[in-house]
C-alpha cells in the first residue's frame, strides 16, 4: 500500500508533467487504434466483397494486385463445371471515373452474382441486371454523390451508361461502386476474362481438393479460401504494414515522453531516493517505484487513448464523405494488443530512469543537504 | 555505566580497525587510520570541530560508504562486498540525520513504515511497531499527519521513529540536533539517549554539542581523521 503510495506521490507531485505524459500516450494510442481499425475494417470490406456468397477465391497467380488479374472465360467455363463446385460468378474489378470523381470502384458481375441476387434494391428490378445494352446499377451512395437516379443517364468514361437501379449495401465500397453487367464491363476495359472467379462449393470439405485441382489444372491461377486470401494478398499486407508502423511511431513517440518524464521524476527525487535506500530499500525496490510510475502512466494513457480512438472512430463514421468506408468495430483483442504496446513502451521509457535511479549512492546524494 | 564495566560484560558490537578514507584519488583525505570499539548497549558522542570526519565515520560503520584502507567489522561480521548490505541497511543498523530526511508528501505513519515496508515486514507486526515507538515519542496523535504539518521537532522524533522501526542493534545519529532550537534539541536529545537504553541499541551520535555529548556512556573526540581521546 505505502510502496502504491510512493508511486502516486510522485505522479501527483507533478500533476501537469504527469498529465501531459498521459496526454502523449493517449493520443498516441488513439492514433494508433484510429489508424489501425480504419483499415482493417477497409481490408475487411474488400474481403466481403470477394467473399460474398462464396468460400474460394480463384485469381491470377503472382499477381501484385487483383485489378491486374486476368482469368480467362474457358479456365472459369470449366471450373463451374466440375461437379464439386455449385457458383463460379467471374467478377471483374476496375476504376471508372465520372464527373468530380476520378476514382470509382466498378464490379463487372453477371446477373447470377450474389451482390446482384441478394442486394436490398432501392429502386430497380435485378431481374433486369445485364438485358439492356448499356446499363449499370448504383450503389446507393455513388447514386447520391453522382446525384443521379434509376431512369436516367450517368456520364462514365468516355460512355454515358443507363441506371437500371440503385442498391442499398453496408459495405462501403460496393455502397460507393458502380456495377456493370461483365460483358459491359469487359468491353470498357477491353478485357475478355474476369479478374477473379468467387466459388461456393457443394461441400465446404472439398476446399483443398478443389485447390489442389486448380493447381493441377491452371498452373498459371491460384485458388485461395476467403480468410487465407486475406492474411497473404500482398495489398492487405502491405495496408495492415503501414498501419502498424503509423501506429508504432506514434506510440514511439508517446513512450519517448514517458522517458522524458521519469528522468524529470528522477532527477528532482535523488535525495528521495537516497533516504530510501538508507531505510532499506533495495535497488529493485528503487526501480520497481520508477517502472510503477511508468505503467500507470502508460495503462491511464492507453485507457484515455482507447476512448478518444473510440470516439474519433464514431465520428469519422458519421462524415458524409466516409460512409460506409469506416468500420467503427474495434476488436478486444486490438484493444488488448494497444493496451499491451502502450505498457511495453511506458517501461521501456523507463529503462534508463530506473538504471540512473538504481546508480545513486545514498552517501553522495545525502550530502547535498 | 562505565566503558569499563561494559566491556567486561557486553560483546564488541562495532570495531573499526585502521580506517582509511580519502577523496579524489587520496588527495583528499579525510580518516586518518581510526580505530574504534562499541559496545552493545554503549551511547558514544563523537565531538570535534567541522571536517574531522565524524559524518564520514558513520557512513562508514553503517554502510553507506567503504573505506579506503582497513576494515569495520559490526556483530562480528566485517563490512563489505561479500555482506548483503541490504539486509545489513534494513535490520542492523538506523540513521537519523540532521535534516530529517523525511519524505514530505508521504504522513508521518507512511514515513515510519518506509523501513519495514523495504524489509517486508507484516502490516499488522509493523503497526504495532509504530504504535509502541509512537507513544514513546509522544507523536501517537500525529500519524497520519502530513510531515509539513509536523513542527522541527516533531520531524526530528518523526526520524527517530523511522530509524528504530525494524529494532536495529546500531543507531547511528548525525547532528540530530543540529537544526532545532535548545529547548527542542535536549528534548530530543534525552528521548534519543532514552531509546536507545531501553531498546539496548548501541548510539553513535556526531554533534558539536558539549553539554549533549558530556550524558552520554562514553565521548570520542576527533581531529584531523583521527580519534584523539576516549573517555
Amino acid at each position: 500500500m505505502i510502496f502504491l503510495r510512493l508511486i502516486l506521490v510522485n505522479l501527483l507531485r507533478h500533476k501537469i508533467r504527469t498529465l501531459i505524459s498521459i496526454a502523449g500516450i493517449a493520443f498516441s494510442v488513439a492514433a494508433m487504434l484510429t489508424v489501425v481499425t480504419v483499415l482493417e475494417g477497409a481490408v475487411g470490406m474488400f474481403s466481403n466483397i470477394l467473399s460474398s456468397g462464396s468460400e474460394l477465391i480463384v485469381f491470377e497467380r503472382n499477381v501484385s494486385d487483383l485489378f491486374f488479374s486476368d482469368v480467362s472465360p474457358a479456365a472459369r467455363d470449366q471450373i463451374a463445371a466440375w461437379p464439386m463446385v455449385s457458383h463460379a460468378d467471374p467478377v471483374l474489378f476496375g476504376v471508372v471515373s465520372s464527373a468530380d470523381h476520378p476514382i470509382i470502384t466498378c464490379f463487372g458481375v453477371t446477373a447470377e452474382d450474389a451482390r446482384i441476387r441478394n442486394a436490398s434494391w432501392v429502386s430497380g428490378d435485378a431481374g433486369q441486371f445485364g438485358k439492356g445494352g448499356n446499363s449499370v446499377v448504383l450503389g446507393e451512395r455513388a447514386a447520391e454523390f453522382l446525384e443521379t437516379s434509376t431512369g436516367k443517364d450517368v456520364p462514365i468514361g468516355h460512355g454515358t451508361f443507363h441506371v437500371m437501379g440503385v442498391i442499398r449495401t453496408r459495405n462501403g465500397f460496393e455502397d460507393g461502386g458502380v456495377f456493370m453487367p461483365l460483358e459491359a464491363a469487359q468491353k470498357f476495359f477491353h478485357k475478355e476474362g474476369s479478374s477473379v472467379i468467387t466459388i461456393k462449393l457443394r461441400n465446404k470439405e472439398d476446399a483443398a481438393a478443389f485447390k489442389a485441382e486448380v493447381h493441377a489444372r491452371f498452373p498459371n491461377l491460384i485458388a485461395l479460401e476467403d480468410a487465407e486470401f486475406s492474411r497473404s494478398y500482398s495489398q492487405f499486407k502491405i495496408l495492415k504494414a503501414t498501419a502498424w508502423a503509423v501506429g508504432g511511431a506514434g506510440l514511439a513517440l508517446g513512450g519517448l515522453g514517458v522517458a522524458n518524464t521519469m528522468i524529470m521524476s528522477v532527477f528532482t527525487r535523488i535525495r528521495e531516493i537516497a533516504i530510501l535506500r538508507v531505510n532499506g530499500f533495495a535497488k529493485g525496490q528503487i526501480a520497481a517505484t520508477i517502472f510503477g510510475e511508468s505503467a500507470i502512466v502508460a495503462v491511464t494513457g492507453a485507457l484515455c487513448g482507447l476512448a478518444l480512438g473510440g470516439a474519433a472512430l464514431y465520428a469519422l463514421k458519421e462524415v458524409p464523405a466516409l460512409h460506409g468506408y469506416v468500420d467503427v468495430t474495434i476488436h478486444p483483442a486490438l484493444m488488448l494488443v494497444v493496451v499491451l504496446l502502450a505498457l511495453l513502451t511506458g517501461l521501456a521509457g523507463a529503462l534508463y530512469p530506473a538504471a540512473y535511479a538504481m546508480r545513486i549512492k545514498p552517501v553522495e546524494a545525502l550530502r547535498f543537504e | 555505566m562505565t566503558v569499563e564495566s561494559k566491556a567486561s560484560d557486553s560483546s564488541v558490537v562495532i570495531r573499526a580497525s585502521q580506517v582509511w578514507k580519502s577523496y579524489d584519488e587520496g588527495t583528499i583525505s579525510v580518516l586518518n587510520g581510526v580505530d574504534l570499539e562499541a559496545y552493545k548497549g554503549e551511547a558514544i558522542a563523537l565531538c570535534g570541530p567541522s571536517g574531522c570526519g565524524k559524518s564520514t565515520l558513520l557512513h562508514l560503520i553503517g554502510g553507506l560508504d567503504e573505506p579506503t584502507r582497513g576494515t569495520i567489522t559490526v556483530n562480528g561480521k566485517t563490512l563489505g562486498r561479500n555482506r548483503d548490505m541490504v539486509q545489513f541497511m534494513r535490520h542492523e543498523v538506523g540513521f537519523v540525520f540532521q535534516l530529517h530526511n523525511l519524505v514530505p508528501d508521504l504522513t508521518m505513519e507512511e514515513n515510519c513504515l518506509l523501513p519495514a515496508v523495504a524489509a517486508g515486514t507484516p502490516r499488522g507486526a509493523a503497526l504495532d511497531r509504530l504504535k509502541e515507538l509512537a507513544v514513546r515519542t509522544g507523536l501517537g496523535h500525529r500519524l497520519k499527519h502530513r510531515i509539513q504539518k509536523l513542527s522541527g521537532g516533531e520531524r526530528q522524533r518523526t526520524a527517530i521513529c523511522r530509524a528504530l522501526m525494524n529494532r536495529p542493534g546500531i543507531l547511528l545519529a548525525d547532528e540530530p540536533t543540529g537544526s532545532l532550537d535548545e529547548k527542542t534539541s535536549g528534548a530530543v536529545f534525552d528521548l534519543l539517549l532514552d531509546l536507545a537504553h531501553t531498546e539496548h541499541v548501541t548510539l553513535l551520535m556526531a554533534t558539536h554539542d558539549r553539554a549533549l555529548a558530556a550524558a552520554c556512556d562514553r565521548v570520542l573526540e576527533m581531529h584531523d581523521g583521527r580519534i584523539r581521546t576516549d573517555r
